[in-house]
């Protein structure tokens, strides 16, 4: 099959031209810039898009070049996407926070000639690598600011560029290109950020992404009038998708903010219809408002308690459509008037339809927020490969312990080993200059290898993930180690920002635990524990007393699942620093890698297994602008509580 | 440094004439003199720095460049003319703005008004026209705004744009007070320690912001600064003051060999 069968759009510039032809006066993208909502059309859009488009080719941009994209969410940066895509070139987005050998390696690996980067700090990053890199050509910047005394031979303005492409009248091999542009052709490359070795360069076919995007829209009934805020990492599939895939085939909003830090504000001044988030910014949002609670009044604060729990217990099930009784839904409405309604506000939710997590796993206690406050989040499954839909959960069946049902088009199969495995028409076509990856991971009937261990729920038919499959292991007296299943539950506290279990072929398990900054932070000026640094905080008796608590409740539940009953925490220690990203310890899109965090803190895992009371280490770390420094500390060695195990009966 | 001639700088900024001359300025508060007998100038384009002990005298001498102390004896020469004794908002109106040691903003007001009051010598309506606020009182808020909002750009407040001043830690104050000062598109910005007291990440982002107005905007900026090393990376040329006097006068590396700057800071008996 060369075209879709209905004879539709076969690559993203006819989706555009068919939302200009639809949509035309509708607005298509917003960004807020000088404290105004700016917005194009699709009329505009698809003029600005041209424009680059015919610059690019002043440039000299030859069919499948690829050109890199890097920077914060921004309109012109989707647009230079489909402007790569009009010429017949493969767009890449980066990681806009990667270090520069990072953005080195993936500019070497994919050979991109152009670079179309956001401001002088990407600008910066490329400049450094830049003697290594001979494919790369010409730098395309969008904000000049600082970058007036930079050598200009080999780097343009984005609106010079527009400038020049104007000028050329080039519009009718832009559209012979695009014209040329079929179904089965690279419609974009992502980089997954993996937790192991290095960056894969995944192609995304036209069919990959239309298809997807169809399905996906579908499902959820996406409608024109949507409205969505761009602010995760242009590189992550699930950016490209919702602001790209999705948004062309609606033909709805991309609205992006006006800096990183304003993202809260213009969530709230936009209000979006359709919101996607991973779990650590419902995560922040929640403990915001439990902060901001703590220093309310006490007749507010019996309020919003005691409403709340009339949310937690009615919401969810309006949500799904179950009866509910005249009282309690009176109850519920006064709920709205008082509490609930204003609080949605604040957090900018109030008009959301369609509230997507994925990434992590999200704690039930967060998710049965969101759901009290009437909004229905719903959780999803997936990753880069799958163009993200792998599984996710029909309206009415939401739960938090599930990802749901295979997506429409997605078959799904479970291995004898628990792996998961799918196909759908959004599986991936190759991994660029890498047969072996490829093949390793896609056989040869088109199944994925998800590399996560599962099962389908009887009765339901919802997908369960239980842990990376590879993380999966045996402890030395056989029993099953799952790590996540336990990190999830401890980093379902406040408290906890990161958790990382080992225990794999040892006699008992150990724990590294970060602290969650600000609320820790916050408890400890409400009791008066004076702190000076991130450090200190981290080893204060109190602090380490606190979080003992949090390890034996989970303790206690965790021995109460006999088949996971050995990953009880016998041991733990809280780290002196953050794990990060910069430092390797974390992927981009914030997941830990548990063989560089295994190598790295290598000391600290042999002291955990040792019986001393406290260890010195020194660290090495990774400051935001490259350098490297050390920091070193004596972190103390907690004993868990360990619960005792519920003994199967008659097994 | 007795070049006049417009030159440019290694790192490719382009200095002009001279756009201040200080000529024998004599400042007295009764019997003390605070300023003795000094003579200096500020070259346009420039990041002109003064620095000195405690006591020094650079305040006082930031203040006579401002108008708001009028020296007893001496001139002083802005744009090869010279200054009759003036009101500082008629030293504003100049196209002088200034940040203050302490920092001098209304804690009640957003940052978003505080900046806004950075244009007032840029407002020519009336009282009654801007309570009205109809056609022109509207058409030139608007045109007032669309500039602070790049000022809020530049300096990427955007996030506390509508957050009370008194809610912000001291050293967003700072840059706030920065951004009021810009408001006014001066021809020469004034800071008076722009860093004191402030965690090196904060003066380095400071210190940033400092290089980038002078570089995007071409505004000759004169600093008083403590953080000898932020003073030698920034400016182009440093006046050095001890008990009033000018001790000396050049460029960082002049200055830094100079005897009796040394001696001056690591402190020598003054008979």
């Amino acid at each position: 099959m060369l075209a879709p069968a209905d004879g539709g759009p076969v690559n993203l510039p006819q989706l555009l031209a068919r939302n200009v032809a639809r949509h035309g006066a509708k607005a298509a993208y917003r960004e807020k810039e000088f404290g105004i909502w700016q917005s194009w059309t699709w009329v505009e859009a698809a003029e600005q898009i041209d424009a680059l488009a015919m610059g690019l080719l002043t440039l000299g941009a030859a069919v499948g070049d690829h050109i890199a994209v890097s920077g914060r969410n921004r309109p012109a940066l989707y647009w230079a996407m489909v402007a790569a895509q009009r010429i017949g070139c493969i767009p890449v987005p980066l990681y806009a926070e990667a270090a520069a050998e990072e953005i080195a390696y993936a500019l070497d690996h994919c050979g991109a000639r152009f670079a179309v980067v956001g401001d002088q700090e990407q600008v910066d990053k490329i400049a450094d690598v830049r003697d290594g890199l001979t494919a790369l050509e010409h730098v395309i910047y969008l904000d000049g600011r600082g970058l007036r005394k930079y050598d200009h031979a080999a780097m343009t303005s984005y609106a010079d560029v527009q400038k020049a492409g104007r000028a050329s009248g080039l519009i009718d091999v832009v559209n012979a290109r695009s014209a040329a542009r079929g179904y089965d052709d690279t419609c974009v490359m992502l980089y997954t950020s993996g937790t192991t070795g290095r960056p894969k360069g995944v192609v995304l076919s036209n069919r990959n992404v239309i298809e997807t995007s169809k399905n996906s829209a579908e499902f959820d009934h996406l409608r024109p009038e949507d409205e969505v805020l761009a602010y995760l990492p242009m590189a992550w599939v699930g950016d490209f998708i919702f602001s790209i895939g999705q948004a062309m085939w609606t033909g709805f909003c991309v609205n992006c903010p006006e800096s990183a830090d304003t993202m809260q504000l213009d969530l709230r001044e936009i209000g979006p219809t359709y919101f996607f988030a991973p779990p650590r910014v419902f995560e922040q949002q929640l403990t915001n408002v439990m902060i901001r609670m703590e220093d309310a009044g006490r007749f507010k604060k019996w309020l919003f308690h005691h409403y709340m729990a009339v949310g937690r217990r009615v919401g969810p099930l309006l949500l799904d459509g179950k009866n509910v009784g005249l009282l309690d839904r009176l109850n519920y409405h006064l709920a709205k008037l008082l509490v609930i309604g204003p609080l949605k506000n604040t957090l900018g939710l109030s008009r959301v339809r369609v509230g997507y997590t994925a990434g992590e796993a999200i704690g039930p206690e967060i998710f049965d927020f969101y759901r009290a406050l009437g909004i229905n989040l719903k959780q999803l499954y997936g990753q880069t490969e799958a163009t993200v839909f792998i599984t996710q959960q029909p309206d009415g069946e939401v739960r938090s312990d599930t990802v749901g049902v295979p997506s429409p088009g997605v078959e799904l199969r479970i291995a004898e080993n628990g792996e998961v495995f799918y196909r759908s028409p959004g599986v991936f076509v190759e991994y660029y200059k890498n047969p072996e990856s490829t093949a390793s991971t896609k056989d040869a009937e088109g199944w994925v290898a998800t590399g996560d261990a599962g099962f389908i729920e009887e009765g339901s038919g919802h997908l369960r993930i239980i842990d990376r499959a590879k993380d999966v292991g045996k402890m030395a007296d056989g029993r099953l180690f799952a790590p996540k299943y336990v990190e999830n539950k401890l980093k379902f506290y406040p408290n906890i920002l990161e958790a990382v279990v080992f225990g794999a072929g040892r006699d008992y398990c150990t724990a590294f635990i970060n602290i969650d900054l600000t609320a820790v932070g916050n408890w400890a000026e409400r009791n008066n524990i004076a702190y000076s640094s991130y450090q200190e905080l981290s080893q204060h008796p109190r602090v380490l007393d606190m979080i003992l608590g949090h390890v034996t409740a989970v303790n206690e539940s965790v021995a109460a699942d006999p088949m996971l009953a050995g990953c009880q925490v016998h041991r733990f220690l809280v780290l002196h620093k953050e794990l990060d990203a910069d430092d390797g310890e974390m992927t981009r899109t914030r997941k830990v890698r548990r063989r560089i965090v295994e190598e790295k803190f290598h000391d600290l895992i042999t002291a955990l297994y040792g019986g001393a009371a406290e260890v010195y280490t020194e660290t090495e770390v990774t400051y935001e602008d490259g350098r490297k420094g050390k920091i070193t500390a004596t972190l103390a060695l907690c004993d868990a509580v360990v619960a005792a195990e519920h003994k199967v009966a008659a097994e | 440094m007795a070049q006049t001639e417009p030159y440019i700088t290694a790192d490719g900024r382009q200095i002009g004439g001279v756009l201040m001359d200080m000529r024998g300025i004599t400042l007295r508060f009764g019997g003390v003199e605070a300023i003795k007998n000094i003579s200096f100038d500020i070259r346009e384009g420039e990041i002109r720095a003064i620095i000195g002990p405690n006591g020094a005298g650079k305040s006082s001498m930031l203040n006579v460049i401002s108008g708001f102390y009028h020296p007893q004896d001496g001139e002083v020469w802005f744009r090869g003319e010279k200054r009759k004794p003036m009101k500082p908002y008629q030293v504003a109106r100049l196209g002088i703005a200034r940040t203050f040691q302490n920092i001098a903003l209304f804690e009640g007001m957003s940052v978003l008004d505080n900046i806004m009051t950075g244009r007032l010598t840029h407002m020519k309506t009336g009282l009654l026209a801007q309570a009205v606020w109809k056609g022109r009182a509207e058409r030139e808020e608007v045109a007032n705004r669309e500039i602070v909002e790049k000022v809020i750009d530049f300096l990427e407040i955007q996030a506390i744009r509508k957050t009370p001043v008194g809610r912000l830690p001291y050293g967003l104050k700072k840059r706030v007070e920065l951004a009021r000062a810009l408001a006014a598109e001066p021809k020469l910005l004034l800071l008076d320690e722009p860093m004191a007291g402030m965690n090196v990440e904060e003066k380095e982002d400071m210190s940033r912001f400092i290089l980038d107005v002078n570089d995007e905007f071409g505004t000759t900026i004169a600093l008083i600064e403590h953080d000898m090393g932020v003073v030698m990376d920034l400016s182009d040329r440093v006046v050095v003051m001890d008990y009033g006097r000018k001790i000396g006068d050049g460029t960082p590396d002049e200055v830094r060999n100079n005897q009796e700057v040394i001696d001056a800071y690591l402190g020598v008996a003054h008979e």
